[in-house]
């Protein structure tokens, strides 16, 4: 959220939006498009019974994830941004394997990991892991040699470096990281979630939709997956406000 | 204070940047190195910071063999040394969360390291008037001047109360009113402290208004420890005087002879 969308705009541009599904939703006169009144009435009826349960498994995923992912990665991004040799082995690997669209390799996982949340939280985890270590193996190797020095003649060894240098460095680039791939990890947990499981955004909307064709609940799923998404950006966004505020003031070092 | 004995030193696969180079200074005195770029300034800095190691020979101050960066000097660098993350005070306090970090382990930390937090702010508080910055303190380095900036090194040096200070050419990046102002203001703040200073630079008339005594160094390898004695007198009206001017002469001669 930068300076010019503030709180206002965003209420307006939602505003705009559901008067826009109305209009549609009036005019094509469908069971397959209810008006957002009545899909808001059964997300509010339903949130405190079956949709919320299958709202909170599937946050739980996409949360186990982003951490799992952080755990993994950046100490791995810190470990490539200092060494020069080891960058040079394992660049053309993270070079291959980062334009791979995660999202087909759902059913491999499936069929290696099995059923249950342990390989949906894989999935996602790949998608995240790839883009937190190359902007943190990026910030790494951006950290001025200068500065090593100095923290280093202040009595700095390895673990303080770590602690008050590299550590802190890395905050904005998981961040950064972390909210560029929050879309498309809540996509392919939608896809994910198709799969050999009973509990999830994912099924809820699907089993809805397609088995049991009651499209007002389908709706409410889908909007309970959006505001997931946009619930996660807007976490991550705030963090980044909070704990990088001198990423924006700062042109000069 | 400090001694240099018979170092050798070289960066792989390159001729040596001193050969067999002794030197040696006493506490409280203010060495300024002068040389032109390439002749191992910065080098010998870092030889004496303890962050690069000789061939041959060893690096001794205080009577101890020096292996690792030692808790007790204080290295100022040109620019880009303060975390762009931290504000001002942050920045000055760092050496002293370094050390609670590590504890007295007379390793990282002065073993005689007693500092409680209320003292900590009290030192970092004072440093931050010392220095003319505390106005700034809770800005970060991408938003002050060049001459806060260098200001919160020298803090961030001092607040760990050094005997040894090593600077190099940190001035070099500021404007001329702010570069004397702060060479005058760190010398009397080393003078208060009694702390041994050896700053390096390629600038003539700062060598020759910062050092009482000037190490001239050549082109490398350094073998000879040619030294010059300045008269030196820390104030600004040193800088008009005729002894100033010829000093700057000298010198000025010294390094065109090579």
């Amino acid at each position: 959220m930068t300076k010019s969308t503030n709180t206002l705009h965003i209420i307006y541009a939602t505003l705009v939006l559901l008067i826009l599904w109305q209009s549609i939703a009036f005019i094509v006169q469908k069971p397959i498009l209810p008006t957002p009144v009545r899909v808001l009435a059964t997300f509010i009826r339903d949130l405190p019974r079956d949709l919320g349960r299958h709202t909170l498994v599937s946050l739980y995923r996409v949360a186990a994830s982003i951490a799992l992912a952080i755990a993994l990665a950046t100490p791995a991004g810190l470990v490539l941004g200092q060494s020069v040799r080891l960058n040079r082995i394992f660049a053309p690997f993270v070079y291959l394997l980062f334009p791979i669209p995660k999202v087909v390799l759902v059913p491999i996982v499936l069929l290696f990991l099995g059923v249950g949340d342990f390989p949906k939280i894989i999935i996602i985890t790949m998608i995240l892991l790839f883009q937190i270590l190359v902007l943190v193996r990026d910030a790494a190797a951006a950290i001025r040699p200068e500065l090593l020095l100095s923290v280093r003649s202040l009595g700095a060894g390895r673990r303080a470096l770590f602690r008050f240098v590299y550590l802190p460095a890395s905050v904005p680039a998981i961040l950064t990281a972390v909210r560029q791939s929050i879309g498309t990890a809540v996509a392919v947990l939608y896809i994910a979630e198709l799969f050999a499981t009973r509990y999830g955004l994912g099924y809820y909307i699907y089993y809805q939709g397609s088995t049991l064709f009651d499209y007002p609940k389908m709706y409410a799923g889908i909007v309970a997956m959006s505001l997931l998404g946009l619930g996660l950006y807007f976490g991550v966004d705030v963090l980044e406000q909070r704990l990088c505020g001198w990423a924006r003031v700062d042109g000069r070092q | 204070m400090f001694d240099l004995r018979d170092v050798t030193f070289a960066y792989p696969g390159q001729p040596p940047v001193f050969e067999r180079f002794s030197w040696r200074g006493k506490r409280g005195e203010v060495w300024a190195v002068l040389g032109p770029s390439g002749c191992g300034k910065s080098t010998l800095l870092m030889l004496l910071a303890g962050l690069l190691h000789p061939q041959a020979g060893a690096v001794v101050i205080d009577g101890e063999r020096i292996v690792r960066p030692r808790p007790r000097t204080g290295l100022i660098l040109q620019e880009y040394g303060l975390l762009p993350w931290a504000t001002v005070q942050d920045n000055v306090r760092l050496g002293l969360r370094i050390r609670r970090f590590y504890g007295p382990d007379g390793r990282h930390v002065p073993r005689d390291e007693r500092l409680d937090p209320t003292e900590a702010q009290a030192r970092v508080d004072h440093w931050l008037a010392r220095l003319g910055i505390a106005d700034v303190a809770a800005k970060y380095p991408g938003q002050i001047s060049g001459g806060q900036r260098q200001r919160a090194a020298i803090a961030r040096t001092l607040v760990l109360d050094p005997d040894l200070v090593l600077m190099d050419e940190p001035f070099s990046a500021l404007d001329a009113p702010t570069r004397e102002s702060l060479q005058a203001l760190t010398l009397s703040l080393c003078e208060e402290a009694s702390v041994t200073v050896v700053l390096v630079t390629h600038n003539i008339e700062e060598a020759a208004f910062v050092g009482q005594k000037v190490l001239l160094l050549e082109r490398p390898p350094n073998q000879k420890t040619n030294v010059l004695e300045n008269i030196h007198i820390a104030h600004a009206e040193y800088r008009l005087s005729a002894a100033y001017q010829s000093v700057c002469s000298m010198l000025r001669i010294q390094i065109g002879e090579r």
